[in-house]
């Protein structure tokens, strides 16, 4: 899309914010609507549209396929392990209240951050893992015939 | 307007306008979603419905072809199935209790109790995070393991496994040369 002088200047305005408003729907997601997999999704978005715009190698650079993959399996580990503290704490799997003892409120509140964090690695790395896998392909349709 | 662009996405044969038209009947859910008082869900709509799986279809499509091809087989047994299906699910609407009825299961049944609990017991403002991260822990749980084993499906059926043909037959030419 080497052409397209508006598009590509306006991706580049806009990649920053939507980033930031995925971090924004990410760690405010107790307080306002969203939440892991929202904030998850709104974060592929932006390398996805990246992507589009600017090619395929060009977002390979900044977000290399091999840490895409290691965040697939990154998020399920950070949530499992998040259970598996408060399992060592002598609470239950996946208690919360595990993560400060003596308020369980502030402990509920730390451990819904860090499983929504595992959420959010692992949806951003499927979508984009999917975007890649799909753009990857050689395309059998040309520029012009769309 | 769900309605008309239910039934635009039904009559066209340009595959790259379904495509755009199936984002545009995402964003209007989404607009339903948010009328109902579901924000999260409108949002999640929003995102994934119109952003990414537009996005997908898209990329389908530069893989394949951009027309629907006609269909050759009847339409008639088609249309029976679906007329069943729909006729069997608006008949299960009726049993419904009456939008915004106070006696409905969903007011009454476990909503009042987290409404009352996760206030003190999480301190969450928003009740539908502390349903879902914390009384809701391992159905999260299962729900990241779901999609990241879906990830890894898409990833062995579309980028691993030609790889790896494409390194046997390399295998394959090496070991007849």
């Amino acid at each position: 899309m080497r052409h397209h002088l508006i598009l590509r200047v306006v991706t580049k305005m806009l990649v920053g914010t939507i980033i930031l408003f995925a971090f924004y729907v990410q760690f405010h997601g107790d307080y306002s609507p969203g939440g892991g997999f929202q904030a998850g999704v709104i974060m592929a978005v932006a390398f996805i549209i990246y992507g589009i715009v600017f090619g395929l190698d060009k977002v390979q650079q900044v977000f290399p396929p091999w840490i895409v993959h290691k965040m697939l399996a990154l998020g399920v580990l950070i949530y499992a392990a998040t259970g598996i503290i408060s399992l060592f704490v002598g609470f239950s799997y996946l208690d919360y209240g595990a993560l400060s003892p003596q308020h369980p409120e502030h402990g509920q509140h730390w451990g819904i951050l860090a499983v929504e964090f595992g959420v959010g690695v692992t949806v951003t790395g499927v979508m984009v893992a999917v975007y890649y896998a799909f753009a990857g392909r050689p395309p059998r349709l040309s520029d012009e015939e769309w | 307007m769900l309605v008309v662009t239910a039934i635009s996405v039904v009559r066209l044969k340009s595959l790259f306008a379904i495509a755009m038209l199936s984002g545009v009947f995402s964003l209007l859910s989404a607009l339903l979603f948010v009328v109902l008082d579901a924000v999260d869900v409108a949002f999640t709509e929003a995102a994934v419905g119109a952003g990414i799986s537009t996005v997908l279809v898209l990329g389908t499509l530069a893989l394949t072809t951009r027309h629907e091809r006609p269909t050759k087989h009847s339409q008639v047994v088609p249309l029976f199935v679906v007329a069943v299906t729909a006729a069997v699910l608006i008949y299960g609407t009726l049993d419904m209790p009456n939008f915004g009825s106070a006696t409905a299961p969903a007011q009454t049944h476990v909503s009042p109790d987290y409404l009352e609990r996760s206030v003190h017991e999480i301190g969450v403002p928003n009740v539908v995070t502390a349903i879902l991260a914390s009384y809701r822990g391992y159905d999260t749980l299962g729900e990241t393991a779901v999609v990241f084993t879906a990830g890894i499906g898409v990833l062995l059926l579309i980028s691993g496994l030609r790889r790896r043909r494409e390194d046997e037959d390399e295998d394959e030419e090496g070991r007849e040369s």
